[in-house]
Formats: C-alpha cells, sequence, structure tokens
C-alpha cells in the first residue's frame, strides 16, 4: 500500500486549524488591527518634583517596588502609628499616599494612571482615598 | 532514586543553568529575548500543524467510538444520545464536555486490592481529576492574563480575568514575600499547587510510578520551574513591568526592542517558557490537539444509519453473475444447467 497522503475530512480539520491559527497569532494581528501605536508610557512629573528631584527611593526601584513602599506604609501608620519613613539617604517623608506621594505626583491621571493603563493594573486604592489634592482645594 | 524523573529535573536545571550563564555569565540578550522566542514560536505553530495534518492523514476505516451508554435503536429502548452519540449534534455536546470538564477522566476508576488480595475494588479515582481540572483551567486563566503584556490596549476580557483572578484579596506582608500589593492572583497558586500534585503523584504511587516515564516528568518539572519563576517575579524579586511590556510588545509587533534593566529571571521564566513551546508539538502535551482528533470521541456512532466505505478499499476485479453466464453459457446449457437469459 503506498503511503497516504489524503487528508481526510479536510473541511473540518482545516478549519479546526484556521482557528488554532487565529488564537495563537492573536496578539500579532489585535496590535495591527485594534491597537494604538502608543509606545511605553513616559510618567509626567510635575514642577514640584522636578524641583524635588529624586522620589523616595531611586527611580528605577521605585518604578518596580512602589506598591511595597505603600503596602509597608500603609502598614507601619494603620497598624503600627509610625507616620515618619527615613530614606537610607537620610530625608523624612510622612507615609501618607495623598500627602506623600501625591503632593509631589498631583497629577495622577498623567503619572499613576498613565503606567497602570498601559500595564493593565487598577489599584483599589481610590474607592477611599483622595486621588486629587490639589483640585479639590 | 528513579531515574526518569532525576533525569528530567536534571535537564529543567540544565536549561536553567543555561538561561542563567547565558544571559548574565555571556550576555547573550538579544539570543535569548529575541531570536529563542521567536524560533520556538515558530516551531511550535508549525510542528503543530504538522503533527495535526499527520493525524487527519491516517485514515479511520470504521467507526470506533468508546460507548459508553445505550446506542440508538429501536423507539422504545432509551438512547444515551451524548455517551453514545448518534448525530453530529451529539458528538458535538460530547466532546465539549470531554474538553472543559474531562468527562471521561471523571469516570475514571483505580484497581485496589483489599483483605490481602483477596479482593479486587474498584475505587473512583477522584483527585486526579479535580488536580487535572485545576490545572488546565488554571494553566488556561494564566496565559489569558499574560496577553496584557502582548496587548496594547489591553482587552477587556483580559481585564476580566485579572479582576476575577485577583477576587480574593490575600494581603501578605513579610521582609521577603510580599502579596496583596500587587494584587494576588490565585490562578498561578492554584497552577503550582496542582502540578505539584500531579508530580508527586507519580512520585509516591508505586502503579504510576511504574508507568511514569522521563517524558511525564518532563514537562512537569518545566511547568514547575515557569511557575516558580513566574511567582517570584510578581511578588518577591520584581520587574519593572512596563520595560517587560514595552519588549513583548516589541516582539508583536516584529520590531524587536530588548529591555533596559529587567533582571535575569525574567528571561530565565522567558527561555523556560519558550523551552516548553519547542517541546510541546514533540511530546505528549500534543494531546491539546490530540484530543480533538481522536476517533474514539469525535465520531458518532451511526454505522447502523449510514454506510461508512473503507477509504483504503482498492478497485476489487468483480465478475458479475451476468458476465459469467455470458462467457459459460454454452457449457452450462450443455452441461444442463438453468440460464437466466436462454438462446
Ligand atoms: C519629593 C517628591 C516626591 C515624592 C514625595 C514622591 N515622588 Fe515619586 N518621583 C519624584 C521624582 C522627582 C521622580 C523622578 C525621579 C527620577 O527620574 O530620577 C519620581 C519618580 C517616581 C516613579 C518612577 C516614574 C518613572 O519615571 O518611571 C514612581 C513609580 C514614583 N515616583 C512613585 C511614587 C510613589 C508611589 C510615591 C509615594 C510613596 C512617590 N513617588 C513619592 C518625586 C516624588
Ligand atoms: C476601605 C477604604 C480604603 C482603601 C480601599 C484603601 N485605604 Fe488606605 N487607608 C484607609 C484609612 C481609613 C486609612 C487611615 C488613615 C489615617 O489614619 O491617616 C488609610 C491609610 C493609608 C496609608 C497611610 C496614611 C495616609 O495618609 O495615606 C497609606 C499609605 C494607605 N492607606 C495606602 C493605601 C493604598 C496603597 C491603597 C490601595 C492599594 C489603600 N490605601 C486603599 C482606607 C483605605
Ligand atoms: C512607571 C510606571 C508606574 C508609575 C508612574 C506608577 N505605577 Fe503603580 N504600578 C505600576 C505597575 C507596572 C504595577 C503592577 C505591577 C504588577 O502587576 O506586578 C503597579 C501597581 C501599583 C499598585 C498595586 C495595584 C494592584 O492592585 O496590584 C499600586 C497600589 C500602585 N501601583 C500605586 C501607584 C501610585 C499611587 C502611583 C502614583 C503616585 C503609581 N503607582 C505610579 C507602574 C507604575
Amino acid at each position: 500500500m503506498s503511503k497516504q497522503t489524503q487528508v481526510y475530512d479536510k473541511e473540518i480539520v482545516f478549519a479546526g486549524l484556521a482557528v488554532f491559527l487565529i488564537i495563537v497569532t492573536f496578539p500579532f494581528w489585535y496590535n495591527l488591527v485594534l491597537g494604538k501605536a502608543a509606545s511605553a508610557p513616559v510618567p509626567e512629573l510635575t514642577k514640584e518634583a522636578k524641583a524635588a528631584k529624586t522620589c523616595v527611593l531611586p527611580a528605577a526601584e521605585m518604578k518596580s517596588e512602589h506598591m511595597r513602599i505603600l503596602d509597608v506604609w500603609r502598614h507601619s501608620v494603620v497598624r503600627q502609628v509610625k507616620r515618619v519613613y527615613t530614606t537610607p539617604d537620610g530625608r523624612d517623608f510622612e507615609m501618607s499616599l495623598t500627602n506623600s506621594c501625591l503632593e509631589c505626583h498631583y497629577n495622577k491621571t498623567e503619572f499613576c494612571d498613565k503606567c497602570h493603563t498601559y500595564a493593565s493594573v487598577d489599584p483599589y486604592c481610590w474607592d477611599c482615598h483622595i486621588d486629587n489634592p490639589k483640585e479639590i482645594k | 532514586m528513579n531515574e526518569n524523573y532525576m533525569f528530567s529535573l536534571m535537564a529543567v536545571i540544565l536549561l536553567f543553568l543555561l538561561a542563567v550563564l547565558g544571559v548574565d555569565g555571556f550576555g547573550l540578550y538579544s539570543f535569548f529575548g529575541i531570536f529563542v522566542p521567536y524560533l520556538s514560536f515558530a516551531v511550535f505553530v508549525g510542528f503543530f500543524l504538522y503533527r495535526v495534518i499527520g493525524w487527519a492523514r491516517s485514515p479511520v476505516p470504521f467507526r470506533i467510538p468508546t460507548t459508553c451508554g445505550q446506542g440508538k435503536s429501536l423507539p422504545w429502548i432509551k438512547h444515551a444520545p451524548i455517551d453514545n452519540p448518534s448525530t453530529t449534534g451529539g458528538v458535538v455536546v460530547r466532546m465539549l464536555l470531554e474538553i472543559v470538564l474531562f468527562r471521561s477522566l471523571f469516570r475514571n476508576v483505580k484497581l485496589q486490592f483489599r483483605e490481602r488480595g483477596a479482593k479486587i475494588f474498584y475505587d473512583w479515582e477522584l483527585w486526579l481529576w479535580i488536580a487535572a481540572l485545576a490545572f488546565h483551567w488554571a494553566f488556561f486563566a494564566v496565559v489569558v492574563r499574560h496577553l496584557r503584556f502582548f496587548t496594547e490596549p489591553t482587552p477587556g476580557f483580559v481585564k476580566f480575568f485579572e479582576y476575577m483572578d485577583s477576587f480574593f484579596r490575600v494581603e501578605i506582608l513579610t521582609d521577603v514575600v510580599q502579596i496583596g500589593l500587587p494584587a494576588m492572583f490565585i490562578s498561578g497558586f492554584v497552577l503550582l499547587v496542582a502540578v505539584v500534585y500531579l508530580l508527586l503523584r507519580r512520585m509516591f504511587i508505586p502503579k504510576v510510578k511504574y508507568i511514569s516515564l522521563s517524558s511525564d516528568y518532563f514537562p512537569l518539572f518545566l511547568i514547575i520551574a515557569i511557575a516558580v519563576s513566574g511567582i517570584l517575579m510578581r511578588y518577591v524579586s520584581k520587574v519593572d513591568i512596563v520595560s517587560v511590556k514595552a519588549f513583548t510588545l516589541s516582539l508583536v509587533k516584529l520590531s524587536p526592542a530588548l529591555p533596559e534593566g529587567v533582571g535575569t529571571i525574567f528571561y530565565v521564566h522567558l527561555f523556560l517558557v519558550c523551552v516548553l513551546l519547542v517541546y510541546f508539538p514533540f511530546s505528549k502535551l500534543m494531546h491539546m490537539g490530540g484530543v480533538f482528533m481522536s476517533p474514539t470521541r469525535n465520531l458518532a456512532n451511526n454505522t447502523r444509519m449510514k454506510r461508512h466505505v473503507n477509504p483504503w478499499n482498492y478497485p476489487v476485479d468483480v465478475h458479475t453473475y451476468e458476465e459469467y453466464e455470458e462467457e459459460f453459457r454454452d457449457k452450462m446449457i450443455e452441461a444442463g444447467l438453468p440460464v437466466e437469459k436462454g438462446e
């Protein structure tokens, strides 16, 4: 018997494979068809932040670790009643989301949200915390 | 000790070291970050198609569904339309339940000797089903969630998965591990626990151990390594997600640009995933495509209603009675045999 070369149930098999291809190549065509040409977000610094020059910790560390800092701050304020944070280089900060972070970064939409939308994270903090102290004043 | 799982474990450790050495030691960033991912994706897709088409070339001459219920028969005999489907609709329902709920695994039993081997019992093997279901669904959720790195804007269904996945706000804050901010995604942990269970099952149940080969252990170790490196990256040694996303997006936009300042652990995670992709089409993992192609599931049991012709039947030279009589009529008449067409 010669080697089988025929594909049985062609219609179903190829339809199935087409579905497979469409699914596994999803990121490729999604970004072509629906994607924005957006490049990585550059969070905007406010005048006050620019004047301060440095964040609580070096920027590289802030980028990946800022949620940890917020978690530690929250923990020490709410559980240990400690409200002052001293950075390794000796600056003091009030451990406060609104009064520290947003004091410098009061442009939440151009700063925090820009990254968060890009990374698809939606912190629930703003359910309670005021997100724009400068505007409310 | 068992050489099968030691071999697989060594292989995964070696792959891990290879990535660490390649990235940290030799700085082969573009090899591990660009070349390997593209190559592995091409291999995965290409050989996946090749394997499935290979299967589609095998003729299935007979209807061979495993029947798990009464076949369609006389109207007063109760028919099991899903367990012994006679129509395409029944097959679709059966396949769907098999693929999303692993129905046949649910019915799996294990043989047990009781009373010092005097009695045989068939126990329902529920845990394998639970672990398999947890593992596959968690894996699915993890894959969908990762689409946030490959799409901009992130589509709604990915956000929905993230929302559901972080539904339980488990918050742990220690010096090393920090879970809560960022939110804990439960699927990663379910995946890890389930795959560890599946591994321990193979290592400690003697009968399962006896039939387990390196090719059974290797994917388990590999997936454990992938899950652990991913979990480490999210909750322990964090990476800059924005740079990572810029990089993964650049890959799918076909203009690769390596990320700045993203740690080795990211390259390890990525490399192990690439290994999984390459390994996929050549291994038992192909059951992902195979489940759709299995004739014991995807055929309707309709042999009594439809004629199925064996596709490899070659044309047989038939000599019909009419031709026979035509050839031998004279001799038949001579011998006094009855003929249909007299002269
Ligand atoms: C004293 C003002 C000040 C305070 C308070 C402050 N920041 Fe910053 N932040 C800055 C400056 C200035 C930069 C830019 C640093 C640089 O580029 O070197 C920055 C950078 C950052 C970045 C990195 C952005 C990038 O370029 O990718 C993040 C994330 C960040 N801050 C978050 C926070 C959070 C969260 C808090 C509260 C815990 C906080 N900041 C408090 C001034 C501040
Ligand atoms: C259910 C409401 C609620 C939510 C949601 C919430 N917080 Fe708070 N948070 C509070 C309250 C109440 C305090 C106590 C304020 C005080 O004692 O000054 C607090 C205090 C804090 C503090 C220290 C004090 C200060 O002024 O900021 C930090 C830091 C903090 N929260 C961070 C966060 C972060 C980060 C999130 C999101 C991940 C978050 N919180 C979500 C209610 C909430
Ligand atoms: C450089 C980009 C960037 C900037 C700027 C930034 N974030 Fe984030 N943030 C991220 C990323 C990325 C994550 C998610 C990390 C992950 O998914 O592992 C995150 C996560 C968080 C989380 C945890 C959310 C969760 O539910 O998982 C909180 C809280 C948070 N950011 C607060 C802030 C605040 C407040 C600011 C503004 C002061 C800010 N971030 C600015 C990138 C940024």
